[in-house]
């Protein structure tokens, strides 16, 4: 971007400043440069840094800057409460409460048991029913979700989001029966389904086959979409939870961007073209509490992930290179300690990741760490992306700090990073083999340990846990009420007396044979949804075919 | 000779599929000098405690941050005593609200680390206790 001329003149600028003005105030101090962070950056780390290649325009390739030419367009402002509780009953009324208060459509987060392929009513589920989402086994029990919308939900036009990886199969069958029901024809539904198992693996825990059978449910979930739902996004491909599980900026850049690959390989070799599959990958990435690494990453990001859509996967369309991502806050940032400060951190993450070009910018409530969030912290996070744009004007003008050197600079050495890593993957064999070998998650171990260490060590300073230390009121997140499970056992019993249970042998079986074959399993899974086959059942037959995984750790 | 190291056994019960606080205490208890095994996601109560017998351990540190808590450790101690077992220091650590430590303490939990708590508190507490 500059000539060598002036780059060689300001060397020599930069020599001089850092000699004079810097050090007299380093001296006075008794400080060296060496022993505090780098203070300033010029054109001098940009250098190579081309604005055509690097830079560019919002829009066009490589993307660095924003997707699109604006921020403008899109279908609203700020995000969805990710939200589910306790029985379908409950998480109806919680929908119908953010409904209320301006939300667009809804993302759903379902309890442990529910994402491992269990029953409420099965031993292992225990005291985890409706604690971190909500239980749902059957149709009937979306149905009853979705009744929070009046007069049938509008599939077709608000943006629905399903947390839902090994079973992804069963909820998006369920979805689509439901479509089918409310007479929307599939290829009108909008939407997300996160179905990205490879990261369960390395950092979320929630996966029950091993990968290769997993992998398969995945390509048969992109066949299906791809060929009749070409405006859902079939997957979302998550850094978040690596980051969250202590991966740094650049190895939650990395592997998230090796998991996409492993993903395009799979849709592939199942006889998608990119541009079939490419502008239906969407991606969720944390937005952590380093501010301008954060812009930086998001950057480093979408010129990435534009030049692997292109050069590596072979995507000729504009809309296959688009990093589409969510983003605005990382969980882990927020404390237990004095927990009203996680609302200067929501909006901080918040901003970064709007200013940083993410047109899906949400916020969490600040209760988050304690437990199940409040209405009244909910509110907080919904608005907290609406005062970013209203009154912030944060989004008025898109990468407002690109440009910048050391935001340049950071979006080059996070790239050259991620890259390394990536190279890495590749050497193993790409992501499935490297997670089979605990290489990722080996990384992440070592990372998330030396960040801990860091903490104690007052080397990393957060504030109300390893400094400023002090008292608050304690708060009180939601409590579930205690007779959830007795509830859930008893519809489940009503369930299974009340369906067809002759009907339900009967698809479960034919869910069996498309399993035990090669098949897409969709078709078969849908018939079993409709019959009132639960979602434990469904997953038991295919436990039975596909085995489950064993844990892969580094330990 | 040199005194026996001991010996800790770092759980996670139920369906929980968050190790990050799992997998660095494992470490940091290593690091102290403790004998340390791991065991991996979901397991449930009588598998932990198996796995504690067998591993002949003198601690048995749970994570839950699901918010199921109460009821896992509540099974795996009457395990425990079930087996004979209920000298072994039990720990808890992970999300767990303010109010609900007396009631683990009275079910017998040595102590309790919620989240939050530093490195260092488990393994002084675990050398004050058992020596070493």
């Amino acid at each position: 971007m500059f000539s060598e001329k002036f780059l060689e003149s300001l060397k020599a600028e930069y020599g001089r400043w850092e000699q004079s003005t810097l050090k007299k105030i380093l001296d006075k101090y008794g400080m060296t440069s060496d022993s505090i962070p780098r203070q300033t950056y010029t054109p001098l780390d940009i250098e190579t840094t081309d604005f055509s290649n690097c830079v560019g325009f919002p829009g066009e390739f490589p993307f660095t800057r924003g997707i699109y030419p604006t921020m403008i367009v899109g279908t609203g402002i700020g995000g969805r409460a990710y939200s589910g509780f306790g029985n379908p009953e409950d998480t109806r009324d919680r929908l119908r409460f953010l409904l209320s208060q301006g939300q667009f459509g809804f993302s759903l987060a379902f309890d442990l048991p529910t994402q491992i392929g269990l029953d409420s009513d099965h031993p292992l589920a225990t005291g985890e029913v409706g604690r971190v989402g909500v239980a749902l086994s059957s149709l009937q029990d979306m149905e009853t979700i979705l009744s929070a919308f009046d007069g049938g939900a509008p599939l077709d036009r608000i943006r629905s989001s399903f947390t839902t990886n090994a079973q992804a199969v069963v909820v998006l069958s369920m979805y689509i029966a439901m479509a089918e029901k409310l007479g929307i024809p599939l290829n009108q539904l909008t939407g997300t389904i996160q179905n990205d198992i490879l990261k369960e693996y390395i950092a979320r825990g929630t996966y029950i086959f091993p990968p290769t059978p997993s992998m398969r449910l995945t390509g048969d979930i992109f066949e299906f979409c791809s060929r009749n739902m070409p405006r859902f996004n079939m997957i979302s491909i998550c850094g978040y939870h690596i980051r969250e599980a202590g991966a740094t900026a650049s190895q939650e850049l990395a592997f998230m961007l090796c998991n996409a690959i492993a993903y395009s390989e799979v849709a592939l070799k199942r006889g998608l073209g990119p541009d079939d599959f490419l502008p239906r990958f969407s991606f969720l990435f944390s937005s952590h509490s380093n501010f301008f690494e954060e812009v930086a990453k998001f950057r480093a990001a979408r010129r990435m992930w534009a030049k692997i859509a292109r050069d590596r996967l072979g995507a000729k369309k504009t809309d296959s290179m688009r990093f589409r991502v969510a983003s605005g806050y990382a969980g882990s940032t927020f404390t237990a300690q004095k927990p009203l400060n996680n609302i200067a951190r929501g909006t901080l993450e918040c901003f970064a990741s709007i200013i940083g070009g993410n047109m899906g910018s949400a916020s969490a409530p600040y209760d988050e760490a304690l437990g199940l969030p409040t209405e009244e912290a909910t509110i907080v996070a919904l608005d907290t992306p609406r005062i970013i744009h209203f009154e912030a004007r944060g989004a008025d003008v898109i990468d407002p700090l690109g440009g910048s050197y050391y935001v340049e600079h950071l979006t080059d050495a996070l790239e050259a990073r991620a890259t390394d890593l990536i190279n890495k993957v590749d050497a193993l064999g790409g992501a499935v083999a490297a997670i089979e070998k605990g290489f990722i998650q080996a990384e992440v171990e070592s990372s998330s340990y030396k960040m801990q260490k860091e903490i104690e060590e007052g080397m990393r300073r957060i504030v109300g846990v390893n400094e400023f230390v002090g008292e608050t009121p304690p708060l009180h997140p939601m409590e579930l009420a205690s007779d959830i499970e007795d509830r859930r056992i008893r519809a489940l019993r009503q369930l299974r007396a009340e369906r067809n249970n002759a009907a339900v042998e009967k698809c479960l079986n034919r869910v069996r044979v498309a399993a035990e074959g090669t098949e897409n399993l969709i078709p078969s899974v849908m018939d079993a949804v409709k019959a009132m086959a639960t979602n434990g059942e469904i997953c038991g037959v295919l436990r039975e075919v596909f085995g489950e995984a064993q844990p892969f750790t580094s330990y | 000779m040199p005194e026996k190291k001991i010996r800790v056994l770092v759980a996670k019960p139920g369906l929980d599929g968050h190790d990050r606080g799992a997998k660095v205490i494992a470490r940091a208890l290593r690091d102290a000098g403790m004998e340390v095994i791991y065991t991996g996601l979901r397991q449930t109560p009588e598998q932990i405690v198996s796995a504690a017998l067998q591993e002949d351990v003198d601690v048995i540190g749970l994570s839950v941050l699901s918010g199921a808590h109460m009821g896992l450790t509540q099974k795996i101690i009457a395990r425990l005593k079930e087996q004979n077992a209920g000298d072994k220091m039990v720990l808890v650590g992970g999300t767990i609200l303010a109010k609900d430590i007396p009631k683990l303490k009275d079910m017998g939990v040595a102590e309790v680390f919620p989240t939050g708590s530093r490195l260092e508190e488990p393994i002084k507490f675990i050398k004050e206790r058992l020596g070493n």
